[in-house]
């Protein structure tokens, strides 16, 4: 018998419009538990338009989306119970430690002083925070500081976890070290990641969404993406969905 | 809780920017020596230290707007008010947690400069207290104008209005260098229209335990205050909205 999906957020039609910019435009998609989920596409395609109506920081001009059972538009505070969010620039408090950056989200999502405790020593451990601890984030480098930022939205229990563009700008090894820390979350909650690096979401991801100028233009796993374009390298099936080379 | 975890990390965030100390403490303490030294020096009565001292005080708050303007610039340049927007954080746990820490830090520093004083001469009685109690309408005022600055303006623009602006202006329409009646004319109307003097008054008021007088000059100080909290108020939320 085939094992029944539950989804963990369903879009219909989510737009989001700037004056005469359409930045998503009808975006309707089915994102499961579990599943880890990229958004790929060029600059400007809208990936992070998209997560931030998901993540309820920007309001959509039409359509709405389920995340975790409640409406991105009529139940945002209990969205935002839901979630974590690592945004795409560096999202850390940088004269505190990266004790107290954990801390801080401890304390903002009502966490006791012992499970505080306990959160802090289990997710320095998961993500190999131990060693900077004690060290303020602001002089941390690029890639000890993403590592923090999704520690820290990470460490609230989130039933669903957006990454925006993790790895951007990070060198090959940082970069290396971030996917390891991806793939071994994969499956324990849903995680919808957005990238514009083919390997990255290749790599990762269960199922990669292309977008151009905010539309949707397929889904699937990346060999479905493959065998779509007609290809056995997944750069020359993005180019080509991309393109418009495939229908 | 939540909005109490928020205000701790704010707290941090000032009191250990090394720049913020230097300048909101160590500054006007500079002053106070400079000019009671300068005192003992001249003929007039000019920097008297029992009217110099609450008229630093005030002068000093104008750092509190720089020290919340830059934090909340700041933390909007670096996304991490992005990143809290998407908890359960609401726009008053943010407003408060804001405000609250800069309240504690405001007391301290006036007693701070009251403590300094004494060292150079202030003649000590219970007035002080009052003096110090005084202070919190006016570092509400300076306060708010810092979250306002904080949510209109970048950082770079933060430094130059509130850092460079709104010093000298505090400093020159409070009467604290010098008498603004010798002046007078249109440059002392437009200080009577202003918090600042109104601020240095009532100090120096409160300090000679001239209550009634204090009174009198606690209005237009609190007009000043609830206008601009509710303006910063109101853009803090608005850009909040607009993330």
């Amino acid at each position: 018998m085939q094992e029944k999906k539950i989804p963990a957020i369903q879009t219909r039609n989510l737009t989001k419009r700037y004056k005469n910019l359409t930045a998503v435009d009808r975006l309707t998609l089915d994102i499961c538990q579990g599943e880890l989920f990229a958004l790929l596409g060029v600059n400007g395609a809208g990936k992070t338009t998209a997560i931030k109506m998901l993540s309820c920081l920007t309001k959509p001009t039409d359509g709405d989306a389920v995340v975790g059972g409640y409406s991105i538009t009529k139940e945002s505070e209990q969205v935002k119970r839901l979630i974590g969010v690592s945004p795409q620039e560096t999202a850390v408090a940088p004269n505190l430690s990266v004790k107290e950056n954990l801390e801080l989200i401890c304390g903002i999502y009502g966490f006791s002083k012992g499970k505080t405790r306990e959160k802090v020593k289990e997710i320095s451990r998961q993500l190999d925070l131990e060693e900077v601890l004690c060290k303020k984030a602001g002089k941390l480098s690029g890639g000890w500081q993403r590592r923090v930022s999704i520690a820290m939205a990470l460490i609230s229990e989130p039933q669903i976890l957006f990454l925006d563009e993790p790895t951007l700008g990070l060198d090959v090894m940082a970069r290396h070290d971030l996917w390891e820390i991806i793939h071994s979350l994969k499956g324990k909650i849903t995680i919808i990641l957005t990238t514009h690096y083919m390997e990255e979401a290749e790599s990762l991801s269960d199922r990669i969404g292309i977008m151009k100028q905010g539309r949707l233009l397929a889904i699937g796993t990346a060999e479905e993406l493959k065998q779509k374009a007609g290809t056995c390298d997944f750069e020359t099936a993005f180019v080509a969905i991309v393109k418009g080379e495939v229908i | 809780m939540r909005m109490m975890t928020f205000a701790k990390r704010c707290g941090k965030e000032i009191l250990r920017d090394p720049i913020n100390l230097g300048f909101g403490l160590g500054f006007p303490l500079v002053l106070l020596l400079l000019l009671s030294s300068l005192q003992a020096n001249i003929p007039v009565s000019l920097f008297e230290i029992d009217t110099l001292t609450p008229g630093i005080t005030v002068f000093g708050l104008s750092f509190l707007t720089l020290f919340s303007a830059t934090l909340v610039a700041r933390d909007r340049e670096s996304a991490l008010l992005q990143r809290l927007y998407t908890t359960p954080l609401t726009g008053v746990d943010f407003i408060m947690g804001y405000m609250l820490p800069l309240l504690p830090i405001a007391i301290g520093q006036t007693g701070i400069c009251y403590l300094f004083a004494i060292f150079l001469g202030l003649t000590v009685n219970s007035n002080i207290i009052y003096a110090i109690i005084g202070i919190i309408p006016m570092a509400i005022f300076n306060i708010a104008l810092g979250l306002l600055c904080g949510s209109l303006l970048g950082v770079k623009q933060v430094g130059g209005i509130c850092g460079a602006l709104l010093t000298n202006l505090s400093a020159w329409l409070s009467g604290v260098w010098f008498d603004l009646a010798l002046v007078g004319g249109f440059f002392e109307k437009i200080a009577d229209l202003l918090p600042f003097v109104h601020a240095a008054e009532m100090e120096k008021a409160l300090f000679r335990g001239d209550f009634k007088l204090a009174g009198s000059h606690l209005l237009p100080i609190l007009f000043y205050s609830g206008s601009v909290t509710a303006m910063a108020v109101f853009c803090f939320l608005r850009q909040m909205k607009k993330q």
